[in-house]
């Protein structure tokens, strides 16, 4: 159970710091108001969920059509299309790329497939630089620290913080906590970079079969910079964010921004087809995109958990999770955090890695309750909990049983026992009640900060027969 | 696109399923409500092989121990009765888990009729008694915890505060966040602790901010643990299942 | 290595059909239908709302409204395209030494990068259509108007025509035909450069223009 123990760690640590709790709660106070805002009408809002939700299944369904007639688009429109089954595929085509161009310094957008290829590190480690341009992961790769929300990366760190990480990082710069401030110092430094890198990266947030598009939703403009100024553009994105028609974007398009932030739309819609065609004075003239699979297909097999993958990456199951509120994004300890994080994380890596991840939900549903496109995130955590827990090897997904143990396995089975006889039970039930005053008044973790609870004198099987009702 | 709901006529008889925290923990819960249902002129059918409906060993991954003991509750409530739970949980269990434990199972047909004839409490006296209530109590003012399967997996929120605002001497009080999560969460308590720690003590603190005498809830599982924090803490507040709450102040002899 | 990984990612997906139901059957998403008047007052409040301006402008004037606000806004230079749907127009209401002055640049961008990036105030481009549900400018980037026209220099105006004022995305891509054929780089941009990634304060002016100027031809 180290993964247990680790999990753990990261959790008291998250709720022992004040600075986490103060600024995701109040965050995502501000980013659960502003998406309300951003739907008035609920039955509108339903409608669109539903339409979302078929939108994606139907692309799921025929998943393997999409691909190839996307991969046969970008073929005809000149975008060079690469599959990668593993993430060390990923990385190296990537890396290839960059050789093929001599190129030593990649500008990045933001690209949560790239963070789970953990990219950055493996090209350094073949010594070339990478940096990120959106503002926010920017700050936390000058801090060397991961994401902690999708959609908000750098949600974590207060103004003080950043203002003190630019500060060490560029003593040359006057230090401010001004946000325009930093961000016009920002702007000032990454603008070199753009000005400077060969080659660019992005991710994806829908591509469109139907016509070989690639589609990016961003506020900034970095998403737009990193493809359409330097010569190269690299596009890494996971197998399941095709979608078949443009006429799906639309709808897409509008529940992933108010979904995530509220807004009605972002700054930028980005739509990129082509490589810069004859007589064009900017845009890349080469644009590959790299389509990756790490574990994605085997999550397809599984007719209930493939739901999983409808996913458009909103945030909003984050942003709505009580549990997430407090713990923040670090702390679950994989590249997407939150309710989404803790269904496709662990199928991905395996629940013998990150099997805490399903049992860290009070299972309140409120992260269903916002999803966009209807994934029924607390009946996959619970069934995760099964896969972790089966004896029976029948399922897919990757490293099932690896948390059962003898003792918890004994208890069910001894409970289940009882459950399912009622005489035992009623008898078991009498004793306790009987017995009340001589049970442990501490049990465990639960009266650490409540009394522990009042077992009745009688039980309701009791109080129902004095009083009369009947059994049939 | 939400499932629209149906309620049938008032029926002459209805079975009774107390949950085991009830049977357990508070049981004169589990007696109001039935004596709510009596009171209406309908025979309420305890059956005693009752025991739990499996969502605790559902919810923790232990699936043929849940349907296990699932299994021996089709059997108790074969009869074609409108079961009523006092739990929004235990009945989100039946209503809406039932069918998926018994998809492809012999018992599928069994489990899909019984988990149409379920019913949480307050929806069944609101939309099928259209019960009126008299308030016999003195002025007190309460807040209300709604269960997250109340809210969300039975859709009995409103339900819940209609009831209460028929009682024309209690005050319901309106917490901050109060469609948050208790941390309850069934084995989540026990398995992260110290998560479920800092969201009972904040759901705690708002509740004890409103300055209500009262904590409601319809499930026993909050009640359990928000009522148990307050109580660590020595706040000077009660907490009652919304049945008792009701049943106490409408009923004439107890008063 | 990638054909392998190909083939067999498909041959997996393929093995493996999902047997959920995925009925394609229609739900209508209701869509607003604004009359002209009231389509531009909502794109209008839209892009206000996030910090953009813009301007109704009658078609044979707005030059002036152009040449007004690159003033007041102390613009060195203004980039055009000449051979762009403006060029003419812009042309002939500038006077030779009026500031801002005028710039037109048909070079690829690679050969005056520096330029553009670091001694360039302001852009203007025209736009191929708009959105008045979301405030959003449609701009399909021509060999005449470059894409990192709108997105490079810290300002950018630009011009649209009323009547190309659509009421929302999905009647656009509809109406237009968009399936038929995609440009190189479609865009929808719907105000200035953004970012909250601080604290969720919002700072305009991050990457892309600080300034959104749009005016509007009625």
């Amino acid at each position: 159970m180290q993964q247990s123990a680790e999990f753990h760690t990261r959790v008291e640590h998250a709720l022992a710091n004040g600075q986490i709790k103060t600024s995701f709660r109040s965050a995502m106070d501000g980013l659960m108001a502003k998406r309300k805002a951003a739907f008035p009408d609920p039955e509108a809002l339903e409608t669109l969920r539903f339409r979302g939700a078929q939108i994606r299944a139907n692309s799921l369904s025929k998943l393997h059509e999409l691909l190839e007639q996307l991969e046969n688009n970008c073929h005809k429109n000149g975008i060079q299309v690469h599959w990668a089954e593993r993430i060390e595929d990923a990385n190296n085509i990537v890396l290839t790329i960059m050789q093929n161009h001599q190129a030593d310094l990649l500008i990045k957008g933001k690209s949560m497939v790239s963070e789970e290829m953990e990219l950055n590190r493996f090209l350094e480690q073949h010594g070339i630089e990478c940096i990120e341009s959106d503002l926010g992961e920017y700050i936390l790769q000058l801090a060397g620290e991961p994401p902690s929300h999708i959609v908000a990366p750098a949600i974590h760190k207060s103004r003080q913080q950043i203002a003190q990480l630019f500060n060490e990082k560029f003593p040359d710069i006057p230090y401010s906590d001004d946000v325009d401030r930093l961000t016009r110092n920002a702007r000032e430094i990454l603008r070199k970079k753009f000005y400077a890198a060969r080659v660019g990266l992005s991710g994806v947030n829908f591509a469109v079969a139907e016509t070989g598009t690639l589609c990016l939703v961003e506020n900034e403009g970095n998403g737009r910079m990193c493809t359409t100024v330097p010569p190269v553009h690299i596009a890494v994105t996971g197998i399941e964010k095709v979608v078949e028609k443009l006429e799906h974007i639309p709808p897409l398009l509008k529940l992933l921004c108010r979904s995530a932030t509220g807004q009605a739309i972002t700054t930028y819609f980005n739509m990129i087809t082509s490589p810069r065609k004859q007589g064009e004075k900017d845009g890349p003239e080469e644009i590959h995109l790299v389509l990756l699979d790490n574990g994605r297909s085997r999550i397809y097999e599984d007719d209930e958990l493939i739901t999983t993958l409808r996913c458009i990456r909103c945030g909003a199951c984050m942003n709505h999770c009580p549990v997430y509120a407090r713990i923040g994004g670090h702390a679950y300890g994989s590249t997407i955090p939150g309710p989404i994080g803790s269904i496709l994380e662990p199928q991905k890596a395996g629940l013998d890695k990150l099997g805490d991840l399903p049992s860290a939900s009070t299972l309140c549903g409120a992260c269903a309750e916002v999803c966009p496109v209807h994934i029924p995130i607390p009946k996959l955590l619970n069934r995760l909990r099964f896969e972790r827990t089966r004896n029976d090897h029948a399922g897919a997904t990757l490293g099932q049983s690896s948390g059962r143990t003898v003792m918890e396995a004994g208890i069910w089975k001894g409970w289940s026992w009882v459950h399912s006889q009622p005489r035992l039970y009623r008898l078991a039930m009498y004793i306790i009640t009987r017995l009340r005053k001589l049970l442990p008044q501490r049990i465990g973790p639960w009266t650490q900060v409540r009394k522990a609870p009042h077992i009745a004198q009688k039980t309701l099987h009791e109080l129902a027969l004095k009083e009369g009702f009947n059994d049939k | 696109m939400t499932e629209e709901k149906r309620y049938p006529e008032k029926p002459e008889k209805v079975y009774y399923f107390g949950t085991c925290l009830i049977d357990l923990l508070y049981p004169e819960a589990g007696l109001a409500g039935m004596q709510l249902i009596q009171r209406e002129g309908i025979e309420v059918v305890f059956p005693q092989d009752q025991t739990c409906c499996g969502q605790p060993a559902w919810n923790s991954g232990y699936r043929v121990e849940a349907i296990r003991v699932a299994q021996h509750q089709l059997d108790c409530f074969n009869e074609d009765y409108p079961i009523v739970v006092p739990s929004g949980s235990c009945a989100g269990m039946m209503r809406h888990h039932y069918p998926e434990m018994f998809k492809g199972s012999t018992d599928e047909l069994r489990a899909n009729t019984l988990a149409g004839r379920v019913f949480e409490l307050t929806e069944f006296l609101e939309h099928v008694l259209k019960i009126t209530l008299e308030d016999l109590g003195s002025p007190v003012k309460v807040a209300l915890h709604t269960s997250c399967a109340a809210r969300r997996e039975m859709g009995v929120a409103t339900e819940h505060e209609a009831l209460l605002k028929q009682l024309s001497n209690v005050e319901l009080l309106q917490q901050s966040r109060k469609e948050e999560c208790c941390g309850f969460g069934g084995t989540f308590a026990v398995k992260h602790p110290a998560i479920s720690a800092e969201m009972v003590s904040e759901k705690a603190n708002a509740i004890t901010a409103t300055g209500a005498d009262t904590l409601i809830s319809g499930d026993c599982g909050c009640l359990m643990n928000i009522a148990g924090h307050l109580e660590y803490q020595e706040k000077q507040i009660d907490s009652r299942h919304i049945a008792s709450f009701i049943w106490e102040r409408t009923h004439a002899t107890e008063r | 290595m990638t054909n392998n990984a190909r083939d067999a990612i498909l041959q997996r997906l393929q093995n493996s059909q999902p047997s959920f139901d995925n009925s394609d059957k229609s739900v209508s998403v209701e869509a607003p239908e604004w009359p002209i008047k009231e389509r531009i007052e909502q794109f209008k409040s839209i892009l206000e709302s996030v910090r953009a301006e813009v301007l109704l402008a009658h078609p044979d004037h707005w030059t002036d409204t152009l040449k007004s606000l690159a003033k007041k806004k102390q613009l060195n230079n203004l980039l055009f395209a000449k051979k762009g749907p403006l060029g003419k127009t812009i042309e002939d209401a500038w006077d030779v030494n009026e500031q801002p002055s005028l710039v037109n640049n048909e070079r690829p961008i690679s050969e005056w990068k520096e330029s553009l990036f670091f001694h360039i105030d302001a852009a203007v481009t025209s736009s191929r259509a708009a959105i008045a549900e979301t405030g959003s400018l449609v701009l399909w980037p021509t060999e005449h108007e470059p894409r990192s026209w709108s997105l490079v220099p810290p300002v950018h105006f630009v011009v649209l025509d009323a009547d190309k004022l659509y009421n929302t995305f999905a009647e656009v891509v509809e109406h237009e035909q968009w399936q038929q054929g995609m440009p190189t780089n479609a865009l929808l941009i719907s105000g200035p450069s953004k970012s909250a990634d601080i604290e969720q304060t919002l700072a305009y002016g991050v990457h892309g223009p600080t300034d959104l100027i749009v005016i509007v031809l009625t």
